[in-house]
């Protein structure tokens, strides 16, 4: 990734057709190594900020920078190649039950050609970064809420991301839980990764997070 | 060059445990493919056979001459030489009574029947060759051969090989046709099984696509599965198509012995064979990529 802010985001916008702004003229940088929580009330647009971060969707207008480069350029063979570098942890969580916990974590590393033996090897310290290492076998669906979330975040973490976007990582798990996955977060941050950490809940979090930003109706805060 | 060789792999791997993780509908598909292989090949493999049945030295147009039993040497000479000396005549080949005798007692196997007679029935003839294969141009040098004296009949032989070869191209025609009808019909069939394999793992390459995947990486195992389920089906088809010849050549040896002739239906040679599996290994890939291309088309961003 190029020098300078990892993400800029320079008056954007995105109205879903038929609908609202979900974001509008949003302007904000985040530097590479910063924990960054993201926070406003249901509907205010989080999700959609994260899935313009990832390319999932295009801006309406503005521009979208990550790592310098421009997403709203980016063809759609440039696409793949920009998600690799970047690890998320999404609200359904998706991930795939018809196959063991190891399988889902290997997932991203097959898909970028790594051979089988080092994924494999790759995968299990991914998990044991999250505390999952023993569950390589199991299937998703025998995981506890905290457990899933956690198998989330090895999946986003096992391609060594350099920026790492959790959509409400935690509206599921109870405050216990909740806490302990934020402190792999934190983990991860503290070995140099940038976090980007949206949550509707801002009093559990705003203690790990020294950056808050608030969004409120598409606009920030 | 690894990392492509390791996708290549993978998705081969991939595509035969997928294949393999529902071996009956897998069967099935491949065996309906198969039959709509089968019938445009079968019936080409048939009409090569009766293809077969037509010498290659009476393909060609020939007037045959019979000249009366009162002919003498010159007589022959001077029909001869009229004859060669008509425009489209390539040769002219004089086959005594006694030979003509001889030959049919070998060819048709009456040779008892042929000795028990007194008399040589057959007359002398004159075997016409022409230089092209022309109809119209066998039916005028008949009619001329007819003016001659000492001439007493003439006939066009090749009438019949006309008349087969002009079914056996309607045969073909109608062969080809059903070819590209079930060449479709297999296409479409390829595309459908595909695309409800796409269907089933929509999740997968959903959540592929956002940890980084390149639509070729997520596209290859279809292809693979495309490719490989029509030349399994190629397969099917030539299976069907040597064990329907191989039934019907029991009969058929047995017709053709009534006849005095050793027939029997050849199965495909080994080129045929083999064109055929590349040709439903295309078809199958083909399907595959129609079919992925229609899901993963879009670009990966919603608008």
């Amino acid at each position: 990734m190029a020098a300078g802010p990892i993400i800029a985001f320079s008056r954007v916008t995105k109205r879903y057709p038929g609908g609202g702004e979900a974001l509008s003229e949003v302007d904000f940088t985040v530097q590479a190594g910063e924990m960054v929580l993201l926070t406003g009330h249901s509907g205010a647009g989080k999700s959609t900020l994260l899935k313009l971060i990832a390319a999932i969707e295009r801006a309406t207008s503005g521009t979208v920078l990550v790592g310098g480069q421009n997403v709203g350029a980016l063809g759609s063979r440039g696409i793949p190649y920009l998600r690799r570098k970047l690890g998320i942890v999404f609200q359904d969580q998706k991930i795939l039950y018809d196959r063991s916990v190891m399988d889902n974590v290997m997932l991203p590393l097959l898909a970028t050609g790594e051979p089988g033996k080092d994924a494999a090897r790759r995968a299990r310290a991914a998990l044991d970064k999250v505390g999952l290492l023993g569950r390589e076998k199991a299937n998703p669906v025998a995981l506890s809420g905290g457990e899933q979330q956690r198998l989330c975040l090895a999946r986003a973490v096992v391609n060594r991301p350099v920026l790492l976007l959790a959509d409400e990582p935690t509206s599921n798990l109870d405050a216990d839980s909740a806490r302990a996955l934020l402190q792999v977060f934190s983990s991860f941050n503290g070995a140099g990764v940038t976090v980007v950490i949206s949550s509707h809940d801002a009093s559990a979090l705003s203690d790990m997070a020294p950056r808050i930003l608030m969004l409120n109706r598409g606009k920030l805060a | 060059m690894n990392v492509w060789l390791r996708h290549h792999a993978h998705s081969a791997s991939q595509c035969v445990k997928r294949l393999a993780a529902a071996p009956l509908s897998s069967c099935l598909n491949v065996l309906v493919i198969g039959v709509a292989l089968a019938l445009p090949w079968g019936g080409y493999t048939l009409l090569d056979n009766l293809a077969g049945l037509v010498p290659a030295s009476t393909a060609r147009a020939e007037v045959s001459v019979f000249l009366s039993r009162s002919a003498d040497k010159k007589d022959i000479d001077d029909v001869s030489a009229k004859l060669r000396a008509r425009e489209g005549v390539k040769s002219v080949r004089f086959v005594s009574r006694d030979a003509a005798l001889s030959s049919l007692k070998t060819s048709t196997g009456l040779g008892d029947v042929i000795q028990a007679l007194r008399d040589n029935p057959l007359p002398d003839a004159l075997i016409v060759e022409l230089s092209r294969n022309d109809g119209d141009l066998a039916d005028e040098v008949a009619g001329a051969a007819r003016t001659l004296k000492p001439v007493e009949h003439a006939q066009v032989d090749s009438a019949w090989i006309r008349r087969l070869n002009a079914f056996l191209g309607v045969g073909r025609t109608a062969v080809l046709l059903l070819s590209a009808v079930l060449g479709l019909a297999v296409l479409a069939v390829a595309f459908n099984t595909i695309r409800l394999q796409v269907l089933t793992r929509r999740d997968e390459i959903e959540v592929s696509r956002l940890v980084g995947a390149t639509d070729a990486y997520i596209r290859r195992p279809f292809l693979y599965l495309g490719g490989l389920q029509g030349a399994l089906s190629g397969g099917a088809a030539i299976a069907l198509v040597w064990a329907a010849l191989s039934l019907l050549n029991r009969d058929v040896s047995t017709l053709a012995s009534l006849y005095g002739t050793a027939f029997v239906l050849r199965l495909p040679e080994p080129w045929q064979c083999f064109a055929l599996v590349l040709g439903s290994t295309v078809l199958g890939w083909l399907g595959a990529v129609i079919s992925v291309s229609k899901y993963l088309g879009a670009d990966p961003r919603q608008s």
